[in-house]
């Protein structure tokens, strides 16, 4: 089967500054990719490309087979792949409904909208993620974290998105509504679609991911199967325990042996770490 | 026993949005409230005030203003600010007037050629914008220098003045006067035309901002541009439709200043941006984009006009208009800002 979305080598470069370098990732239907990364290890940036945001300048980006560079998200839309940003994508002051419609209204002759048709949509959509909204004229603003991120999810399905690529859908969420989320992942993955799953939290990828790609500064330092990597595995290598022992080590050399040995310990305990920061984010 | 409500699945802590408290969060709530008092006020300590004629007076005054700030209240909804748009009103006129003039045309020539020019101007405002990615604060602070400079430095060099030349024995004059300057008789009481135009571009402007796609995409590129477009609203394009919306209204303003009046100052115009900018604001648009509405902008430019009559007809000194315009600004939004806060809670 030819993957929905394949990436191949891909580079890209901000003036001077190399945000991403040599990343390879294959997306097919009813497959959840995990990418993890610490802050600045380039998620956002492979985001961007994938969307169709930014063009990327080296290697090679296909969409089931054909070789793509997106001039605006409109084309990566076009070929089925929407993103759900992390912030961005919803406009607070304006009600529910039109932003679910919002770039994709539906219309009847000379322009005028479907208004009834996109409120009643809007709120049966969300009632399917089990979000019971009376008044789909509210500001989006006025939703909670969690049920702003589902509506964009919603959204995405409902156009008929066949890559969803989910920007750190989970990060500002506290652990029951994070648990909404990772469920929709699971639905959309058995719906068929391919899902690009970005996140810094293991325990939120390990259980619902089928491939994991760890970027670190620009660079994949793991692309693994499910099969081939344990979840403590996973959270050594984004905790970057390899980076935190040759610090240990540097340290040691310096003469700083008491703070090297913490770190030691640190680099140990990591690996077996049960949770770590982020999440268990605060529920708003 | 008292019986229970009917219940839907309805989430128990969702609680339910009285009308009052709709009515209340309504851009244009703040104005609406602020005309009643203004109004009430006038009709006390000025008996003139009430009178038919002076009425049609008022609406006159907030007509002509009323105009200007259907587009400019659209603008601000898209989240960009148009200072120019006072002398591009004179822009027009002097282009109509000066191609009819000169070239010895049917006035209506001048008037087409002054659309073509003026929406150019609009274009050009907007594609600034887009290819500076500057403030519009600052691009049209500099099309609005030019322009002044433009109107009187072409005005001088063509006809030797600073004034145009009077076209009103020319042909289809009368005809344009009919479109743009005319007074229609309502119940022996005389109302200018342009109190029409300005209730019908209004009802359009409001029409297309609730009704159509156009209008979503006016309130989400002032809302968010960055999220709008994520979602594939051409920010662009949409920006750039709506300096040219401004243009459009300018075009009309122009033309009615032009054939109302016999001829053209060419240094006219200047200052009367803000006054558009000031009506859209008491009706309720917020000055960082994403809210407001064009039936606020309306109720905005009554405000102007019933101050700016009022004065007169309560026998107060009119050099303090301005005082009383600021004052009701200030009034107006704050109010404005204090029932959004109460009612969004």
């Amino acid at each position: 089967m030819t993957a929905l979305v394949k990436l191949t080598g891909v580079g890209k470069d901000y003036g001077s500054v190399i945000a991403l370098r040599d990343v390879s990732l294959e997306v097919a239907a009813g497959q959840v990719v995990c990418v993890l990364g610490d802050n600045g290890a380039g998620k956002s940036t492979l985001i961007k490309i994938v969307a169709g945001l930014h063009r990327h300048d080296s290697g090679v980006y296909e969409v089931q087979g054909e070789p793509v560079s997106f001039a605006s998200p409109r084309d990566a839309l076009n070929l089925g792949i929407a993103t759900v940003y992390q912030d961005l994508a919803v406009v607070p002051l304006m009600p529910v409904w039109r932003n679910f419609f919002l770039g994709s209204e539906k219309r009847r002759g000379f322009g005028r909208l479907d208004v009834d048709f996109m409120r009643r949509t809007t709120r049966d959509e969300l009632l399917a993620m089990g979000i019971d909204l009376r008044d789909v004229d509210q500001p989006i603003g006025t939703l909670s974290g969690g049920e702003r991120q589902c509506v964009a999810i919603a959204r995405a399905v409902h156009f008929g998105a066949k890559v969803l690529v989910l920007d750190e859908p989970t990060a500002a969420l506290g652990v029951k509504q994070a648990g909404v989320v990772l469920r929709y992942i699971v639905q959309a993955r058995e719906r068929g679609l391919g899902v690009v799953f970005i996140t810094h939290n293991p325990h939120h990828a390990y259980p619902v991911g089928d491939r994991f790609l760890i970027l670190n500064r620009g660079r994949p330092i793991g692309y693994h199967d499910k099969d081939e990597i344990t979840r403590e595995d996973l959270t050594a290598l984004m905790a970057g325990g390899a980076e935190l022992e040759q610090l240990a080590h540097e340290l040691e050399a310096t003469g700083s042996t008491a703070t090297a040995r913490a770190l030691d310990e640190e680099v140990r305990t990591l690996g077996l770490a049960d949770d770590s920061e982020g999440s268990a984010g605060s529920e708003d | 026993m008292t019986q229970a409500p009917a219940e839907g699945v309805a989430d128990e802590r969702l609680a339910r949005r009285d009308p009052l408290r709709r009515l209340l969060v309504r851009p244009e709530f703040g104005a609406l409230i602020g005309a009643v008092a203004l109004f009430v006020l006038f009709s006390a300590t000025a008996d003139a005030f009430l009178q038919t004629s002076s009425f049609s007076n008022v609406l006159y005054a907030a007509s002509t203003f009323g105009i200007m700030a259907v587009g400019v209240s659209l603008l601000m909804i898209g989240g960009e600010f148009d200072l120019s748009a006072g002398v591009m009103v004179i822009s027009s006129a002097l282009v109509a007037s000066l191609v009819s003039f000169q070239l010895t045309l049917n006035v209506w020539a001048g008037v087409a050629v002054s659309l073509v020019v003026t929406l150019a101007l609009g274009v050009l405002n907007g594609l600034l914008y887009v290819w500076t990615r500057l403030p519009s604060f600052i691009v049209t602070l500099a099309t609005f220098l030019m322009l002044a400079g433009a109107n009187l430095g072409v005005t001088k060099a063509v006809t030797g003045n600073v004034a145009s030349d009077s076209i009103a024995d020319m042909d289809g004059f009368r005809s344009a006067k009919d479109v743009f300057a005319s007074d229609i008789g309502i119940g022996g009481v005389n109302v200018k035309i342009t109190v029409f135009w300005w209730i019908g571009f209004t009802a359009v402007a409001t029409w297309i901002l609730l009704r159509t796609r156009a209008g979503n995409w006016i309130f989400a590129v002032g809302g968010n541009a960055a999220s709008a477009r994520a979602v594939g609203v051409p920010v662009a394009r949409t920006k750039i439709a709506l300096f040219t919306g401004v243009a459009f209204c300018a075009w009309f303003s122009g033309m009615h200043v032009l054939f109302a009046f016999p001829a053209i100052q060419s240094g006219e115009g200047i200052g009367n941006e803000f006054f558009y900018i000031i009506c859209a604001v008491i009706g309720g648009c917020l000055l960082t984009g994403g809210y407001g509405s064009a039936i606020g902008a309306a109720i905005g430019a009554f405000i102007y006009g019933m101050v700016n009559q009022g004065i007169v007809y309560a026998g107060w000194n009119p050099d303090w208009f301005r005082f009383f315009l600021g004052a009701a600004l200030l009034a107006a939004t704050v109010v404005n800002h204090l029932v959004r806060r109460r009612a969004e809670r």
